[in-house]
């Protein structure tokens, strides 16, 4: 007779092990990576080139050095990235809206080809385009112009944007619009003053996925400028390591990767819901 | 319809609304392939003063006679596979577990997000990093277990190279598919498997016959969409190996990158992407394909 | 003066969709039409293609002696009310009723002062500063229809603009609705598919089906003289009894009974008759048109009670409404026909055949 109980009883705490033990090696597996650079980021260069290695440095071997050392330059670097990525996120949003709003509702002939041309847009590698964007580039003379970044970041990130932005714009209940075109709004009027004020949601959440793959693209701008001044995070960041032959810098490297990521950090510690329905509407609506 | 005046007008501006966007893909997606299709037809590069001269296919000769390409391709093929079996099974996993009503799970899923929200290139550098053969924290955690006994090069040897860029690539992705999936177990409604367990069967039982099928759109979607950026990869290995050692995790995209930027060899390049771009479309009709069909099978079980 | 003309209105979305067929009516000044139908008889559509939401596929809008076929919905000067009220969730009350105004560059002051007198009319002068999420549903409509009126337009429209009020609301705002249109002196045009309120709102009702108006007469009249047997059937509750019957001579047969034909020539040889539970009664010693039956189902109806009659001979039924007080067999029931509250139909068109 108590069999019955206790037997229930260890399967219910074997199911709860076994979903902490997933929940732990989900986080660690997450985070350990970052965490580790944060560690390395604090130690000293003594403290980092010691064996066996220093997992709980005592205060000689903590330092703000690699910090320091990264210097005002790499605040540059930082505000390259910013501008580059909030230019194109808006530009994005500004041409990728009215493009869903017309998919999603103005029904013009076409629709399904431009949404299928659309998604498979969207899974072309970036390395297949760079060789055509460079002559472009060349062809313009835009080499070390920001441009040459800004109009790639906006068109990687339109599909995602004109996806999801229609996907939202579908669930608008259509009574709205019909009420504005009887008060007298034109279509364009009716998307600046009635449907976009109600899709800030949908427009503030493809605007940070925007923000973020701007932020971290890294072989367009490895490519189009070469200028140190004008470079961006990840180009920045990844040259450190070529400053000095002998021996890789992992100090300022780990710095930099903490600065360099905090806006992305911060950004998912805000945002983490919205970005979740963002990457999910993207994949699954499409 | 001729008479349809509003609707012709509303059609106008549909097109006016739309025409921007079109452009811009147009001129960054459209144009660079249709670019590549052009000039693979040409030999230029330093033997020719890096003017074109049209020579038809034999860049597209030169290809199959060039063993380095068929290396890049097959390390490619290795590492698309590998990385993507494992992002399947840790994120399904991983959607299983953020499915389940625990404390925390608001910090797990913000956790889960990091890795997705990451420049790869930069995180690339601490993967190698971490895999550093004298003060990597892997050689240093197998040497306080004791399975090693001296450090091991792990990017400096090629089998072990693939295993960093490998595990680098799974801890990158892996968050994107778990998300996929997760929303797709969320879509599946627990009645299903109350009933299901009424009628006698086991959680696994429950997995294999409920959720597998049901989740199979999201599969194939996140299937689709990390194929088409595993065969591609770039940042992970430029920054990690560079291809290295010996050219043992060169992907095509390293090559391409290499013979353009490096060799200056333009009309090769084109060529090489011209390839690699119909190899990826074939794949994604194929996959397309199975997706349409899984929908409508799931449509017709209901 | 402003009268709405549709002429020949046709909507045809695809060689098999075609919602409306060929409509033609005119609503006066002071007039309040109903379009009254089940879902999908394409009264909704006719609501839309007089809005100008929608192009007819042939045919012509006109208001006063202006052709509005061709005009966009913005430039027409009608007013439309929403079944979801669709009031923009961003804005303020106060702004959701300037909107129009607004648009048509009307001066501020007066945008002010009208949105401030159509506010007092509705009550809503205490609301205007909220946005149409903090507002009860009764509220919220009233800001829909304050959104109509403040454009002091030449034609009202509305879709359903009740139907997503809970019931006790919905007779309340009835009333309302009824008094303030009649002040309006304007055509309204209101569709419905609730026959309580096109009864007790309309002027002028339309019932349609299939694209096309069965008929199109005032509320007692629809009830009393139903121009064919949807009509007959579709108005009035609990439902007319419809019986198809065959006729013999100068009688309908019913089972074990007869009732007399009114003089047809040529005479039929089967007709349908539609007789309303309120024009049967318990049969006495005088009358003369009787018919026999058991009594199948008996519903309370609150005041009467509804009881379903199997007639003697026939598989017929017919539903008679009685006062509960009444005695009466339950095996052997006799009812009174009066032979001037039948309505008879052609057995084919369904077309009513007294007049």
């Amino acid at each position: 007779m108590t069999t019955m109980p206790t037997t229930f009883l260890k399967s219910l705490n074997w199911k709860k092990v076994l979903l902490w033990t997933g929940v732990i090696f989900l986080v660690l597996f997450c985070l350990a990576p970052l965490l580790w650079q944060v560690l390395t980021s604090l130690k000293t260069n003594d403290a980092i080139a010691k064996l066996p290695t220093v997992y709980f440095p005592n205060s000689q071997q903590l330092t703000l050095d690699h910090y320091l050392i990264l210097g005002g330059k790499f605040l540059r670097y930082m505000l390259n990235s910013a501008f580059v990525s909030f230019t194109s996120t808006l530009i994005c949003l500004a041409v990728g809206a009215p493009a869903a709003y017309t998919l999603a509702r103005l029904k013009i002939p076409g629709e399904q080809i431009i949404l299928a041309c659309v998604l498979v847009v969207s899974l072309f590698p970036y390395v297949l385009l760079f060789l055509g964007l460079l002559e472009l580039v060349k062809f313009f003379g835009l080499g070390n112009n920001y441009l040459s970044l800004i109009i790639p970041y906006t068109a990687i990130n339109l599909p995602l944007t004109i996806l999801v932005l229609r996907s939202f714009f579908q669930q608008l209940p259509k009574d709205l619009e019909d009420s504005a075109r009887i008060d007298g709004y034109n279509t364009l009027q009716m998307l600046l003053q009635i449907v976009l004020p109600m899709t800030i949601p949908a427009l503030v959440t493809t605007g940070i996925l925007a923000f973020i793959f701007a932020w971290n693209e890294f072989i367009f701008a490895l490519t189009f400028i070469t200028r140190d001044t004008l470079q961006t995070i990840p180009i920045a960041i990844s040259k450190i390591g070529g400053a000095s032959a002998f021996e890789i810098p992992y100090g300022p490297i780990a710095a930099a990767t903490i600065l360099g990521t905090l806006p992305l950090v911060i950004l998912v510690l805000i945002f983490q819901q919205r970005i979740v329905q963002g990457i999910t509407a993207g994949a699954v609506k499409g | 319809m001729e008479t349809d005046t509003i609707r012709r007008r509303e059609k106008q501006t549909g097109w006016l609304l739309i025409a921007p966007a079109l452009l811009i893909l147009a001129f960054v997606f459209l144009y660079p392939i249709g670019r590549a299709f052009w000039l693979s037809l040409f030999t230029q590069n330093l033997g020719t003063q890096l003017e074109p001269v049209f020579s038809g296919f034999n860049n597209y000769a030169r290809m199959f006679g060039d063993g380095r390409f068929w290396y890049s391709l097959w390390n490619t093929s290795v590492f698309t596979t590998i990385s993507i079996s494992l992002e399947l099974v840790f994120g399904m996993t991983f959607a299983l577990v953020l499915n389940q009503a625990f404390w925390g799970r608001g910090f797990a899923r913000t956790a889960a997000l990091i890795p997705w929200a990451l420049p790869t290139a930069v995180m690339g550098l601490a993967w190698a990093w971490i895999f550093n053969d004298q003060y990597g924290v892997v050689n240093d955690l197998l040497f306080r277990l004791g399975i090693i006994n001296e450090a091991i090069t792990w990017l400096g040897e090629p089998t072990r190279a693939m295993f960093s860029l490998v595990v680098a690539d799974v801890w990158k992705t892996t968050p994107f598919i778990a998300l996929i999936l997760l929303a797709g177990l969320q879509s599946i409604s627990s009645d299903l498997y109350e009933a299901h367990a009424i009628d006698g069967a086991t959680p696994i039982q429950s997995f294999r016959q409920i959720t597998l099928p049901l989740l199979a759109p999201q599969i194939l979607i996140a299937l689709l969409f990390r194929f088409a950026q595993s065969f591609g990869v770039f940042d992970l290995i430029q920054v990690m190996t560079g291809g290295g050692p010996a050219g043992s995790t060169e992907m095509v995209s390293i090559y391409i990158y290499a013979t353009v930027r490096r060799y200056l060899d333009f009309g090769y390049g084109a060529a090489l992407v011209t390839v690699t771009f119909l190899l990826l479309i074939i794949a994604v009709a194929i996959a397309a394909f199975f997706l349409s069909k899984s929908r409508i099978n799931i449509s017709g079980e209901r | 003066m402003a009268q709405l003309k549709l002429q020949n209105l046709r909507k045809q979305f695809a060689p098999n969709v075609v919602p409306v067929k060929d409509i033609s009516l005119t609503v006066d000044d002071g007039e309040f039409l109903t379009l009254l139908g089940p879902s999908g008889c394409g009264k909704s559509t006719l609501l839309r293609l007089i809005a100008g939401l929608e192009q007819p596929t042939a045919g012509q809008v006109v208001v006063g002696e202006n052709n509005l076929t061709h005009i966009p919905p913005g430039d027409r000067n009608m007013a439309m009310v929403f079944q979801s009220y669709a009031l923009y969730p961003h804005m303020t009350v106060a702004a959701n009723i300037a909107t129009s105004l607004k648009i048509r560059k009307t001066p501020p002051g007066e945008i002010q002062q009208r949105v401030h007198t159509v506010a007092d009319t509705l009550g809503l002068s205490h609301l205007l500063d909220r946005k149409p999420g903090q507002l009860s549903g009764g509220q919220r409509q009233r800001v829909a229809l304050a959104r109509a009126l403040v454009r002091n337009p030449e034609v009202f429209l509305l879709d359903e603009p009740l139907s997503n009020l809970d019931a006790l609301l919905r007779e309340q705002v009835r009333e309302e609705l009824k008094e303030l249109f009649e002040k309006q002196n304007k055509p309204v045009v209101y569709v419905t598919h609730d026959q309580t309120e096109a009864m007790t709102l309309s002027s002028q009702v339309a019932v349609l089906l299939d694209g096309l108006i069965q008929q199109l007469d005032p509320p007692s009249r629809i009830y009393t003289h139903p121009a064919n047997k949807f009509v007959a059937g579709f108005v009035g509750s609990p439902q007319m009894n419809l019986l198809a019957l065959e006729c013999q001579g100068d009688r309908a047969i019913l089972g074990d009974f007869s009732l007399p034909l009114p003089s047809f020539s040529p005479q039929p040889s089967g007709i349908d008759i539609g007789i309303r539970p309120e024009d049967l009664s318990l049969a006495t010693e005088d009358d003369k048109i009787t018919v026999q039956g058991s009594v199948s189902l008996v519903e309370h109806f609150g005041r009467e009670l509804l009881v379903s009659v199997k007639i003697k001979g026939s598989h017929h039924t017919l539903r008679i409404l009685i006062n509960p007080d009444l005695q009466w067999e339950k095996e052997d029931i006799k009812l009174a026909v009066n032979p001037h509250r039948i309505h008879w139909f052609d057995e084919k068109t369904g077309d009513r055949l007294n007049p």
